[in-house]
C-alpha cells in the first residue's frame, strides 16, 4: 500500500525534514517495503530487547551531586544567535503552515 | 624481558632509544598526509597542535618519563568524535565550522597517554553509508587504488586515465581512518562501528579493524547514530597494536552510563602456538547471496588452516542472520530519527536565515544541513515510530533483535569459541560502479556480514587475509564472545601470522627507516 499524503505531511511536520521530491517519497516506500520482511519472522513469546547489556544492570542512577558545570561561555561559543546568556530563537508557538499552505513537494502529488 | 610485539611497541622502543624523535615522526606523517592529499582521507589536519604535542612528548622522552607505549605515536580520529578546539563536522553541512568544546573520552584517553593527534578523518555524512562516498567533503580514495599490486592487475589503456577512473572505494563509513592507517600517515586511527563501519573499510583497505564489545569503550563524545549499537572502532596495521589501543581505551566511564562497571585489565597478546583446544564455528548463513567465489574460497582455506593446525572446526547455524539487516534498518532509522532531532540550529551547527517561526527555522536548517541519506533515514525512522506503526515495526524489530542475539548465545554455549566469517561480499568496487546504486541499497548489501555482531553487541575483528585477483585486499572476520577480546585478539593474531598479508607498495610513499615501519614477508596467503 502507498503511504497517504496526510501521513507524508504528518511525517514532514514531526521530523521537520521535508521529502524534497518524488525520490524522497519513493525512498520511504522502499524502506517500508524492506521493513515489511520483519513480519515473516515468528516472534511469539519474545520480549523486545532494549539493550544487549540488559543482564548486566549497568544502567544505574548516580548520586545527585554537582560535579561539573559553569561552562556557559563554552556552550554559547557555537551558537550563531545569542543575547547575553540566552540562545535566541525566532517566535515560537507558531505552527508550521498546514500541508495545503506549505511550500512542499507534497503539494503537487 | 618479554619481547614486545606490534608496530606501536617497536616505534615506542625507537623513541625511547632516541633512534627517532616524536617531532621527526610527526613531521614525516604530516608530510605524507600532504603528499597523499588526493586520497581525501583527512578533513582537518591539526598541524600546529600535533607538532606541539610532539614537542611535549619529546620533552618527556628526554627526561626519561614517557607516559606509555602511545607517547609520541601519531594517530588520527574519525570526524564524528568531538575534539576540543578542533572542528568536528561529521562530514555534514550541519556541523561545518563547529568547534568542539570538549574531547570525547576516547580522544582524551589517547591524549593523556601522549598520543599525537594528527587530524580528523573523512567519513560518510553522519556515519551513514558503506563507502565513505557520501560526505560533503567528497569521497575517500582507497590507497590500494595507487598500489603496484592493483595497477599491475588493471587492464591498462592510458596510464593517467586509469588512475582517474579506476580508483576504488575504501568502504565505510570509517573510510578516512582506514585509508589513513593503510597509507602510513598514522599508526592507528579511531573509527566508529554501528553496522560494520570499522570492519568494512578495514577489509577493503587491508588493515586490522576491531569492533569491541558494546559497553567496553566509552561513547561519550562520539556523535551518536544508534545508541544501542554504536561503538568506537580501532584501526591499526597489526593485531598487537589493536590490543595496545584497546588497553588504553577500554574501561568504565562515569560519563557514559552504558559502559559496564567491571574492571578492565589491559593485556598483552600471547603468542599462540597450540590451537588444538580451540573450536572455530563457521556459520553457514554467512555464505550470503552475492559472496564472491574468491572470498568463499579464502574463507574455506582459512577454515582448513585452523583444521590442519589441530583446531576443531564446525559448521554452525545462526538461523536469523538474513533478518539482521532488516531489523537493523528499522532500529537504526528509529534511533537516528531521535538522535538527529538535536540538530535544530539553535545551540550549534548550521542555522538557517529563516526567521518566521521556530519551527520553520528548524525545518529550513535541517533541509539545508542534512544530505538526502540522512533525511531519508530520519523520515523512515519517524514512520516506524508513528503510533500506528510502533508495535508493528519498532517493537517487532526489537523482538527480532533478541532472536538474533540468542542465535549467537546458543552457538557459543554449544562449545564454539570463535566464529570465522567473511567481512565483505567482494573486494573494493571502483567508485564509478559503487555510486550506481543508492546509499540505502548499498548499505543493505554491504552490511550483511558485519551487522549482526552489532545487533548482539559482540566483539568482532577484521584481519587482512590476502589479495584478490584484482590486487585488492580481502579480509576475514572473527566474532567472539562478549567481553572476551583477549581470546578474540589472540586467535586473530595467530591467524595474522599464518597468512602474512603483503605490505602495500605505494610509489608515492617514500619508505622510511626500517626501524619505523614493520616489514612483512612478501609471501602471501593466496
Amino acid at each position: 500500500q502507498e503511504v497517504s499524503v496526510e501521513v507524508l505531511g504528518h511525517l514532514e511536520h514531526l521530523a521537520l525534514v521535508d521529502f524534497r521530491d518524488s525520490e524522497g517519497v519513493e525512498r520511504l516506500q522502499k524502506a517500508i517495503q524492506f521493513a515489511d520482511q520483519l513480519h515473516e519472522v515468528n516472534t511469539d513469546g519474545m520480549e523486545p530487547m532494549d539493550s544487549v547489556l540488559e543482564d548486566r544492570w549497568c544502567v544505574y542512577l548516580r548520586e545527585d551531586d554537582v560535579t561539573e558545570g559553569n561552562c556557559t561561555k563554552d556552550l554559547l561559543e557555537n551558537a550563531r544567535e545569542k543575547v547575553e546568556e540566552y540562545f535566541v530563537a525566532p517566535p515560537g508557538n507558531i505552527p508550521l503552515p498546514k500541508l495545503e499552505e506549505r511550500d512542499t513537494f507534497l503539494q503537487s502529488s | 624481558a618479554a619481547l614486545k610485539h606490534g608496530l606501536c611497541s617497536q616505534v615506542s622502543a625507537a623513541l625511547k632509544e632516541g633512534r627517532v624523535t616524536p617531532t621527526e615522526l610527526c613531521q614525516r606523517c604530516l608530510a605524507l598526509i600532504k603528499s597523499t592529499k588526493f586520497l581525501n582521507a583527512y578533513i582537518t589536519v591539526a598541524e600546529e597542535t600535533a607538532l606541539k604535542q610532539a614537542e611535549e612528548s619529546e620533552e618527556r622522552y628526554k627526561r626519561g618519563q614517557p607516559l606509555g607505549i602511545l607517547d609520541g605515536i601519531p594517530i588520527a580520529v574519525k570526524d564524528n568524535f568531538n575534539t576540543a578546539g578542533i572542528e568536528t563536522t561529521c562530514a555534514s553541512n550541519m556541523l561545518k565550522g563547529y568547534i568542539s568544546p570538549y574531547n570525547a573520552t576516547v580522544v582524551q584517553k589517547l591524549l593523556d597517554q601522549g598520543a599525537v593527534l594528527l587530524g580528523k578523518t573523512n567519513l560518510d555524512e553522519f556515519a551513514m553509508g558503506s563507502g565513505s562516498t557520501d560526505g560533503v567533503f567528497g569521497p575517500v580514495r582507497n590507497p590500494w587504488s595507487y598500489s603496484k599490486q592493483y595497477k599491475e592487475k588493471s587492464v591498462s589503456k592510458s596510464h593517467s586515465e586509469d588512475e582517474e577512473s579506476n580508483w576504488v572505494i575504501t568502504g565505510g563509513s570509517s573510510g578516512g581512518s582506514a585509508a589513513a592507517v593503510s597509507s602510513f600517515t598514522c599508526f592507528a586511527a579511531l573509527g566508529s562501528d554501528t553496522g560494520g563501519s570499522t570492519r568494512n573499510p578495514a577489509a577493503h583497505c587491508g588493515v586490522v579493524g576491531l569492533k569491541p564489545t558494546y559497553g567496553l569503550i566509552s561513547r561519550h563524545g562520539l556523535i551518536p547514530l544508534v545508541n544501542s549499537m554504536d561503538v568506537p572502532g580501532i584501526l591499526t596495521r597489526c593485531v598487537d597494536d589493536a590490543a595496545v589501543l584497546l588497553g588504553s581505551l577500554a574501561g568504565h566511564d562515569p560519563k557514559d552510563s552504558t559502559t559496564v562497571q567491571d574492571d578492565f585489565k589491559p593485556f598483552e597478546l600471547p603468542n599462540l602456538t597450540d590451537v588444538s583446544k580451540l573450536s572455530i564455528g563457521i556459520p553457514k548463513e554467512y555464505h550470503a547471496p552475492g559472496l564472491s567465489s574468491e572470498i568463499l574460497a579464502l574463507w574455506s582455506k582459512a577454515a582448513d588452516l585452523f583444521k590442519n593446525a589441530g583446531a576443531k572446526v564446525v559448521e554452525v547455524s545462526l538461523p536469523h542472520t538474513r533478518y539482521s539487516i532488516v531489523c537493523y534498518h528499522v532500529l537504526c532509522t528509529a534511533e537516528v530519527a531521535s538522535n538527529m532531532a538535536r540538530f535544530d540550529g539553535l545551540e550549534y551547527g548550521h542555522r538557517s536565515d529563516k526567521k518566521e517561526s521556530t519551527e520553520s527555522m528548524y525545518a529550513a536548517t535541517r533541509r539545508e544541513g542534512f544530505n538526502d541519506v540522512v533525511r531519508g533515514r530520519i523520515l523512515s525512522g519517524n514512520y516506524f515510530l508513528l503510533k500506528q506503526n510502533y508495535e508493528k515495526y519498532f517493537v517487532k524489530a526489537q523482538k527480532v533483535r533478541r532472536l538474533i542475539a540468542n542465535d549467537f548465545i546458543k552457538v557459543f554455549r554449544s562449545g564454539v569459541d570463535i566464529l570465522l566469517t567473511p567481512t565483505t561480499l567482494t573486494d573494493a568496487a571502483p567508485y564509478t560502479e559503487f555510486i550506481q546504486e543508492d546509499n540505502r541499497t548499498r548499505s543493505a548489501q554491504d552490511d550483511v556480514l558485519t551487522q549482526a555482531a552489532n545487533m548482539a553487541g559482540l566483539p568482532a575483528i577484521n584481519v587482512p587475509t590476502a589479495l584478490s585477483e584484482r590486487g585488492l585486499p580481502v579480509g576475514l572476520q572473527f566474532i567472539g564472545r562478549s567481553f572476551q577480546e583477549k581470546q578474540l585478539l589472540t586467535v586473530a593474531k595467530w591467524f595474522e601470522k599464518q597468512v602474512q598479508f603483503p605490505m602495500i607498495q605505494l610509489e608515492e610513499v617514500k619508505r622510511h627507516d626500517n626501524v619505523v615501519f614493520q616489514h612483512q614477508k612478501s609471501a602471501s596467503f593466496s
